[in-house]
């Protein structure tokens, strides 16, 4: 029985060893092409399963993806080892395929003032020292930059020159100058930096004229210049065939897209609110026909009666004489037209005359 | 993309004429929130979920977004779009329905005279508003009236009634056949 149970553990053993070497080998017709620096495996196998397989070869392509993964592992756990952090990394070697370039090649950038100059006088760079021995300090020190060797600036005394006020500030006066060079370094800088990009300097370009100015410099200047009258530029005429400049003019505008949701429906609510109180409960037109009416049916009723006491006594014209004031003047459109006559109907008429009450003709909704 | 400044009260002016006060219905929703923006000089209708989604395509690609309820005109007045039926119908004040006879005769913008005309809301009053719906009502188009509800009694079954205002008679056409299931809320890009 043990035996018998040993031998089962063994055969299953073996079983599960047979299994796991399958399913790491691999057999492939063509070896894989292998670029363990850039993590790359080619599969130069012609694609046969994939094109037997039907219109959706998920399954095939599936398959297909772990085994070329489980050969680039294989490689990879042949690659020397080392442990870091309780982790056990491949060290890769150097990539074989070159990737192409991620963005396009820098294209050459202008020459800046001095490199011209430089190029046309044929002047070249002369290779100098770092350091400058300082007499004054005793040490080596820099040319130029955090503690040099020569700066004017740092000295504790300076003779006052000939003809110089002797109340002036010589200190100052250098502290100055030297603030002055830098921001027309940094000027020359920024300039050249605009000629390279072809961009328009911020604010003063232009501004300064100093002769050599690009077209855009000199078009800006020019626009400033036109504004710059008691009437900000309104008067100003053009040359016959400048053009007018275009994004002049106040920017509107708008709120958010999608800001208070809340807020932009209660101003909605509010206008209808509003809207809705300035319509006139009444309707004019329904009230002043409503009112004919009921007068007409008045007048009607006393006819009759009067029309039967007049048939008794012998025709009377009188109220008929008084209807006739009434059905003419119906007939008139009754805008305003009986405002002096009857004073007691309100003057907005609109609608036509209803003589007679509603009839049951169509259904009602 | 923008929200609407003081054209919205042109445009709730030119709604409230079909559906009055139950604009507020559509201003303030109890299962969402709605809101109107502009774009292209179109008016949409649309729920805040979508007009998220639509803030991320680009102005000059988006199409259209949520319901087109109708466009602004070069000279700044509101024209309502057949698109907003459906928002209209269900608020509607008055309607009218006419006969089957007459439907196609208002689908393709003629007056519906007092005969091709089943029923109307009571006191519908002269250039209201009104949505038409067929008998079988399925809505599909708004018009001004051109008579007063209580003239129309007195005029004889020749006696005139609509008054085309809607310009839309197209899609009228295509709504009578479709389902009343018709999604207004794809959205489209370009």
């Amino acid at each position: 029985m043990e035996s018998q149970s040993v031998e089962e553990l063994l055969a299953k053993a073996e079983r599960e060893e047979a299994e796991k070497l399958q399913r790491i080998t691999v057999h492939k017709d063509l070896e894989l092409e292998f670029d363990l620096g850039n993590l790359l495996a080619s599969d130069r196998n012609p694609p046969t399963v994939l094109r037997q397989a039907g219109p959706s070869p998920e399954a095939e392509l599936r398959a297909l993806a772990r085994d070329n993964t489980q050969l680039l592992i294989n490689q990879l756990w042949q690659l020397p080892t080392e442990r870091v952090e309780e982790a056990v990394v491949a060290r890769l070697p150097e990539p074989l395929t070159r990737l192409p370039r991620e963005k396009p090649l820098p294209r050459p950038r202008p020459l800046t003032r001095w490199q011209q100059f430089a190029r046309l006088k044929g002047i070249r760079p002369k290779k100098k020292t770092n350091l400058v021995w300082d007499e004054v300090s005793g040490q080596w020190r820099r040319r130029w930059g955090y503690k040099r060797a020569r700066d004017d600036t740092k000295e504790w005394l300076i003779e006052v020159p000939g003809g110089a006020d002797p109340m002036e500030d010589q200190f100052a006066k250098r502290i100055q100058a030297k603030k002055e060079r830098v921001a027309k370094n940094e000027l020359n800088r920024l300039r050249n930096l605009a000629r390279a990009h072809k961009m328009q300097m911020p604010s003063s370009a232009g501004l300064h004229p100093t002769g050599h100015q690009s077209k855009e410099e000199l078009g800006r200047a020019m626009q400033v210049a036109k504004v710059s009258t008691a009437s900000v530029g309104r008067f100003q005429e053009r040359l016959p065939k400048e053009k007018a400049p275009r994004g002049t003019g106040k920017k509107r505008k708008f709120q958010p897209l999608f800001g208070d949701f809340a807020a932009e429906r209660k101003s909605q609510l509010e206008l209808l609110r509003v809207m809705n109180s300035k319509k006139p409960q009444l309707d004019v037109t329904r009230a002043t026909n409503k009112q004919m009416r009921e007068e007409d049916q008045e007048e009607a009723a006393k006819r009759r009666k009067m029309g039967q006491k007049g048939r008794r006594k012998g025709g009377r014209q009188g109220p008929s004489g008084k209807r006739n004031g009434g059905p003419p003047g119906q007939g008139e459109k009754r805008k305003g037209g009986l405002g002096g006559r009857k004073p007691s109907r309100p003057p907005a008429f609109g609608g036509k005359k209803k003589g007679a009450p509603h009839q049951g003709g169509k259904r009602k909704k | 993309m923008r929200p609407l400044t003081e054209e919205t009260r042109v445009m709730f002016e030119k709604i409230a004429k079909y559906i009055r006060e139950n604009l507020q219905l559509l201003v303030d929703r109890p299962d969402g929130t709605y809101c109107f923006r502009l774009h292209n000089d179109r008016v949409y209708y649309v729920s805040e979920m979508i007009l998220k989604l639509a803030a991320n395509i680009s102005g000059e690609k988006l199409v259209s977004l949520g319901t087109c309820f109708g466009k602004f005109t070069k000279t700044h007045k509101f024209r309502l779009h057949v698109t907003a039926l459906d928002y209209l119908a269900p608020y509607a004040k008055y309607k009218v329905q006419i006969k089957p006879g007459a439907e196609q005769s208002f689908l393709y913008r003629k007056h519906v005279l007092k005969s091709g005309l089943g029923r109307i809301t009571e006191n519908t009053s002269q250039y209201q508003g009104v949505v038409v719906y067929s008998m079988a009502d399925i809505f599909f188009g708004f018009r001004g009236s051109s008579k007063v509800y209580s003239r129309l009694q007195k005029s004889g079954p020749h006696g005139y009634f609509g008054v085309s205002s809607s310009r839309h008679w197209g899609i009228c056409a295509a709504r009578r056949d479709t389902d009343l299931g018709w999604s207004s809320q794809d959205l489209f890009a370009v």
